[in-house]
């Protein structure tokens, strides 16, 4: 499921949602703000709905792969400072490898079609669009 | 003619000076056609690149999608999710 919020993004949430007995490897990705020249916030904005339907086909393709998996997906919009997270992934399946798997190609998948932006907010008062550069 | 509602987001909303409009195009018509027009309507959004990312009823389409009266295309910036 995917969960969109303007609040801090809560992993223990996640967790709590895709653990289960049957599962015992469980991998969290978390996107955080970097600091990249003089940047001390992001400003991030999306086509909401569109955004929530997009993601809901990635995490059931990620299941139709891995079908023992189950992945949540938490993405924060409005403006997010350096060191917080706007984005949590968490994986869970009965091994590892599937619980890493699923988590890279939800946040791989993500990168490439949410329709999410992000305007840098620079210490010295200026503002610039992010135009995609993927740097993994 | 038929009436298309066009979203603008992120850059775009600036270049367009709205987030949300309509265009009037005769139909059945394609996305680069709906396009088109809007470059006229919104002057602003002529510094878009030749072929934006679109969407038609919240799924990416290509330019040459079939567009109908009561759809909706929504211009898209480069995506920078995550």
């Amino acid at each position: 499921m995917m969960r969109i919020t303007r609040h801090r993004l809560d992993v223990a949430d996640l967790l709590a949602e895709v653990q289960s007995p049957e599962r015992g490897g469980t991998c969290v990705f978390l996107g955080t703000v970097r600091n990249d020249a003089g940047v001390t916030s992001i400003d991030y904005s999306a086509y909401e709905s569109m955004a929530v339907e997009e993601a809901e086909r990635i995490l059931a393709e990620a299941h139709d792969r891995w079908p023992g998996s189950r992945v949540m997906l938490q993405h924060r919009l409005g403006v997010i400072p350096v060191g917080e997270a706007s984005i949590a992934i968490a994986a869970a399946a009965p091994h590892r490898d599937e619980a890493f798997a699923s988590c890279r190609y939800v946040i791989e998948e993500v990168k490439k079609r949410l329709p999410v932006w992000k305007k840098e907010l620079r210490a010295d008062g200026s503002e610039q669009w992010v135009e995609s550069h993927d740097h993994r | 003619m038929g009436k298309i509602s066009v979203r603008f987001f992120a850059r775009y909303a600036e270049l367009a000076g709205c987030t949300w409009s309509h265009v009037n195009v005769p139909t059945p018509t394609t996305v680069a056609d709906v396009i088109a027009r809007v470059r006229e309507v919104f002057p602003g959004t002529q510094a878009m690149p030749a072929t934006p990312l679109t969407a038609l009823n919240q799924r990416q389409v290509k330019l040459d999608a079939p567009v109908t009266e009561g759809d909706e295309v929504a211009l898209l910036p480069p995506l920078a999710g995550g």
